[in-house]
């Protein structure tokens, strides 16, 4: 168990730490920034509690808040996401070892993970790049940004699929 | 009670969530200055009057002192007009000046802050008196700052306090020009760069605005060299600038109305083009 604790926290950090120091000096045209760290919460056990997911989401999202100097912008569209996830899966008669796994696309299929995975960053980052403009002024603009993010951001999650679970 | 509790227990998480978004919305709101400024501006009619009311309480206690400087402003003024009735020879070289066009707008302060990174002022004026963005604010004392932002009444004013902006202004002296920029420690001071190490400046001398801008008239007085820098091998070196105005008691001030030199600018723009061809 504490292991396991040990595991997450060493994955928090490196996600974190990927996010800051690589992809947030990716800015292609004012129009791409990828938000990869949400990683950290799409494949979180299938059984977390809402209360710790949700909780972890506020803590990841305020990290990364606190390296880009734009405390609540990302805290607030990780909790949303972390709200969020639950309804993918039906929690409501789970038992321990099936509560235990990773929502990975060796247990849950290639399409159910790509649908997981596309739904929730494109939530993520439409409310990010919202409330980051705040305004509905340059809808149009911001929609597009998003849109152009996302794809970046799913596209390097799935990468990284490949590479972490890779037997 | 054990209804609540269940209740409670029951949707936990869904409180637990409005709880963290609530916060993290607060957060945003609160910390970020380019939203806290759109929000601002949005709730503006409401907290521009609250704003306004409590200036116009604050006043009472400052009319000595206001008065002070308008005697003084007006005293400042009757020598200049002095200086240009002695100058007739000017006006009629130069045609009369076009007394005709207004060229600034007087305003009221109705919120200023000085301790922030950066900092916006507002003032009881907006489009429905003529403000626009862009267009230059300055006090008796000096500048002040440029208009990023007007609704009817009101309008938000980027102050020189402001790490975002930089200013072109030249040494009166000299006529170097280099750019002013503050570096978000001293409300009272602000740093000039770009100033060639082979000009010498000197303690106590003026710094004005350069005119280049369209923002502000050439001339506009922005302070007096503080401290001055050169490092070995450096090109330029760095001037701490005391600046004229004091934000921190800032009461009226002016919008200059800029249509004046966008003309210039055409005008100069036009000629330019014909000496080329």
């Amino acid at each position: 168990m504490s292991r396991k604790i040990a595991w997450y926290i060493i994955s928090f950090i490196g996600i974190v730490l990927v996010q800051v120091l690589i992809l947030n000096n990716i800015q292609f045209s004012g129009y791409i920034n990828p938000y990869f760290y949400i990683l950290f919460v799409l494949i979180l056990p299938i059984g977390v509690p809402r209360y710790l997911l949700l909780l972890l989401g506020f803590l990841l999202g305020i990290t990364v808040d606190v390296f880009c100097s734009t405390p609540g912008i990302h805290a607030s569209a990780t909790v949303l996401i972390s709200f969020l996830r639950p309804y993918f899966f039906s929690t409501s008669n789970l038992d321990e070892q099936e509560k235990a796994m990773l929502p990975t696309i060796k247990n849950m299929g290639l399409g159910w993970f790509l649908r997981y995975v596309a739904v929730l960053i494109l939530i993520h980052h439409v409310f990010l790049f919202y409330i980051e403009a705040f305004t509905f002024v340059g809808f149009l603009h911001t929609l597009v940004r998003s849109l152009f993010s996302s794809i970046f951001t799913f596209v390097v999650v799935i990468i990284s699929q490949f590479l972490i679970f890779r037997k | 009670m054990k209804r609540l509790l269940d209740f409670l227990l029951r949707y936990h998480y869904l409180l637990l969530f409005i709880l963290l978004e609530l916060l993290s919305l607060s957060f945003v709101i609160r910390f970020n200055n380019y939203q806290r400024v759109r929000f601002f501006n949005s709730s503006n009619s409401i907290s521009g009057r609250i704003y306004e009311r409590s200036a116009n309480i604050g006043d009472y206690f400052k009319l000595q002192k206001i008065n002070d400087k308008l005697a003084a402003e007006n005293a400042n003024l009757r020598s200049k007009l002095q200086s240009i009735k002695e100058s007739d020879i000017y006006l009629q070289a130069h045609g009369p000046i076009d007394s005709n066009i207004v060229h600034s707008i007087p305003a009221k302060v109705i919120n200023n802050s000085i301790n922030k990174l950066n900092n916006y002022i507002t003032l009881n004026k907006g489009y429905k008196d003529g403000v626009k963005q862009d267009m230059g604010v300055i006090s008796p004392d000096g500048i002040v700052g440029v208009v990023v932002n007007v609704s009817r009444n009101y309008s938000t004013v980027l102050s020189v306090l402001n790490e975002k902006w930089s200013i072109n202004s030249k040494l009166l002296k000299t006529n170097n020009f280099g750019s002013l920029r503050w570096d978000g420690k001293d409300s009272r001071v602000a740093i000039l760069n770009d100033i060639p190490y082979h000009v010498v400046v000197a303690v106590d001398d003026t710094i004005v605005t350069s005119g280049l801008s369209t923002i502000f008239p050439e001339g506009i007085m922005i302070g007096k060299a503080s401290k001055i820098e050169h490092n070995q091998g450096d090109n330029f070196q760095k001037v701490w600038v005391q600046l004229s105005t004091d934000f921190n008691s800032l009461d009226y001030v002016e919008v200059i109305k800029n249509e004046v030199y966008k003309e210039r600018l055409d005008l100069e723009k036009l000629t330019d083009t014909e000496e080329n061809e």
